[in-house]
């Protein structure tokens, strides 16, 4: 099993980032690369830029801790999890920590990736956001 | 007019295997010619020993641990400095054809530029500079064209096969196998792996393609205009899966035994046993720290017919370069712009091929991934002296080199040196010393190398990682030792030299990149 984690600090709240976060059927809005996102129930499915499509099933969604687990379920991963966490720092601050687990061990790096990039913008957005509020 | 730039390399190619270097095997004649018309260069030393952290020096004219690409798979930032940016915004035309790779292969998501425009066909992207709000080329390239190491993936070479020849895709070895790992499946007549029998027609091989597209932009430009056009030729790398109709040139059963194999496993295990720990971890298929080399192979079942039969399809590959390199030069001279060429030819790090018994690279700062193969012809009209050039030189040096050759001064982030054109020239401005670097973190495991060359002495230092305390390093006598066998690192009688080379490595250090880029994909 490979295993990558990417984490970020936001100057925002925990409530505002879980805002994006926990809504599955966004994602697309602030990870690059993910162009189109369908959710049916427990079963999300994203399509790539590079035009790959991947089925999901949502795992967890839980607003209380603040978790989006969600599994690819595509025969070329024989196993995966991905894990978005949301802490709450306070004082406006969150933590956001995006790990991947997966097999093949190489897609990890490629997953966790890409998801340090959806971090990336992730921050970039709330906080351009939060200065204009 | 200024002079125009071809500048030639391949992928993972050993010095030893020119002519003009000692090779015996390759029939290379025109590299060979190059380098009786120029300088060839004995010791032209890599700053990291796999592809991306080398190529982004080679664009950078900086050390790895400046331009921040660490390890493969950490793509170099598209703002990051360009020579051929320089070259570009002072008037030469540019042009990237075969292999870049600044940027990962692997991309699914589709979030790297490279790969996005070889699908999109747009000959290149443009880019805000931040400092003056003026739009620039990707990476200073008017015209990107780029292959890799087969048909696999979203590269324009793949996108013409699929379209022209899709026959042919499937004839391809498949270099990554289905757990997206170096693939460890043999092939050929000896099962070597990453070796396998080829049935694509030559002319629809990437060599031939890489020379054919650069014929193409070339034609596109106007005889007044300068340009620097990088010619990126994916061969000899492996998979060693030459077209078949090619095998007949080198008959494995007749190559000897590079003198780096010792036939002997017990000598070969006693020479392993003397090199720090992941060395021989590796051998045994106990660790396998980085991920260039196939995962699921062990290096202890190499066989001497399997180091043969590599040895003879790499030499076929630099035979199907050099034999591209001469269709494009005589493109060139058609032109009637021979008088008025640099021609530099070079790749990015070596290949062990057999060295130690072990094949394709690694943190291994030895000869075989560290002595590269490095020529320039001068353009006639600049009327340079041939010469060689034994003092160490590193391709760090490649972008202040074109920027002279362009009449530019070598710009402040620049960490090379314009090459020298004889030994005199290099002691005259200190080319006393090349740096190389290796990091890699992969799932855990952690080796990181420090190496200096200086002439006549190799020295590397371990940090602390995954098997290494830190303690540990190698230490080798060129001249006594070419193979690089007695590692005097712990040899009392060279504590002095050995003290001398490691103050020297922690001196020069290059600056680091901060903050430290994140690894996006494994290659």
């Amino acid at each position: 099993m490979g295993t990558v984690r990417r984490e970020v600090i936001i100057e925002r709240s925990a409530d505002d980032v879980w805002a994006r976060v926990g809504d599955p059927a966004t994602t697309n809005t602030w990870f690059p690369g993910m162009v189109d996102v369908k959710v049916e129930g427990k079963i999300r499915t994203i399509t790539t830029a590079a035009g790959l499509t991947l089925p999901e099933e949502i795992v967890t969604l839980d607003p209380i801790l603040r978790r989006f687990q969600y599994r690819v379920t595509a025969p070329i991963l024989r196993n995966h999890l991905g894990t978005i966490d949301v802490f709450d720092l306070g004082a406006d601050r969150s933590l956001v920590s995006y790990s991947t687990d997966c097999e093949p061990d190489a897609m990890a790096l490629i997953i966790g990736g890409a998801a340090g990039g959806a971090l990336a913008e992730l921050r970039h957005q709330l906080e351009a956001s939060g200065e204009e509020h | 007019m200024g002079r125009k730039i071809l500048f030639v390399t391949t992928d993972q190619q050993r010095y030893d295997t020119l002519g003009c270097n000692g090779g015996t095997i390759a029939r290379t004649p025109v590299i060979d010619a190059l380098a009786a018309e120029g300088i060839r260069y004995e010791r032209a030393v890599p700053q990291s020993v796999v592809c991306m952290p080398s190529r982004s020096t080679i664009i950078t004219g900086q050390y790895p641990s400046t331009h921040g690409v660490w390890m493969n798979g950490v793509p170099l930032p598209v703002d990051a400095p360009s020579v051929a940016d320089e070259l570009q915004r002072n008037g030469y035309r540019t042009a990237l054809i075969g292999k870049a790779h600044f940027e990962p292969f692997m991309d699914p998501f589709g979030r790297f530029t490279e790969n996005l425009l070889a699908r999109s066909g747009a000959p290149t992207a443009m880019h805000r500079d931040a400092a003056d709000g003026t739009m620039h080329p990707h990476r200073g390239f008017d015209h990107l064209e780029f292959a890799t190491h087969g048909a696999a993936g979203m590269l324009h070479y793949a996108q013409w096969l699929m379209t022209n020849h899709p026959e042919a895709i499937g004839m391809y070895y498949s270099a990554i196998d289905a757990s997206f790992n170096v693939n460890a499946a043999g092939g050929g007549a000896t099962g070597a792996a990453q070796v396998h029998d080829n049935a694509i027609p030559r002319e629809w091989y990437h060599t031939d393609w890489v020379a054919d597209r650069t014929i193409a932009w070339l034609d596109s430009v106007a005889d007044g205009d300068d340009w620097f056009c990088w010619m990126s030729f994916p061969d000899p790398h492996h998979p060693w899966d030459p077209p078949s109709s090619e095998l007949g040139r080198v008959d494995w059963r007749d190559v000897p035994l590079p003198s780096g194999y010792p036939e002997d496993r017990a000598t070969r295990e006693q020479i392993l046993d003397r090199k720090p720990r992941h060395w021989r971890l590796w051998y045994d298929g106990t660790l396998v720290s980085n991920y260039e080399a196939p995962k699921e192979w062990i290096p202890a079942t190499l066989t001497a017919d399997q180091v043969r039969e590599v040895n003879a399809r790499n030499a076929i590959e630099c035979e199907l370069i050099d034999e591209a390199l001469g269709r494009v030069l005589a493109a060139i001279a058609r032109r009637g712009w021979g008088d008025g060429v640099d021609v530099v030819f070079t790749t990015d790090h070596g290949e062990l091929q057999g060295d130690f018994g072990l094949m394709f690279k690694g943190p291994y700062h030895v000869d075989g991934l560290m002595r590269l193969p490095l020529v320039w012809r001068p353009a006639p009209s600049a009327r340079v002296a041939p010469a060689v050039v034994t003092k160490p030189v590193g391709l760090v040096d490649l972008a202040p080199t074109f920027a002279t050759i362009a009449g530019l001064a070598p710009r402040e982030w620049m960490q090379g040196k314009p090459l020298p054109g004889d030994d005199g020239d290099a002691d005259a401005r200190g080319f006393e010393r090349v740096l190389t670097e290796w990091d890699s973190e992969l799932f855990g495991v952690a080796v990181h190398l420090r190496t200096i060359t200086r002439t006549g002495w190799v020295c590397t230092a371990y940090r602390p990682g995954y098997v290494h305390d830190g303690t540990e390093g190698e230490l080798y006598n060129n001249a006594d030792d070419p193979l690089q066998r007695e590692n005097l690192w712990d040899d009392p009688a060279y504590s002095a030299i050995r003290r001398d080379l490691v103050a020297d490595l922690w001196d020069h250090q290059p600056q680091l990149h901060v903050p430290k880029l994140a690894v996006e994909a494994p290659v």
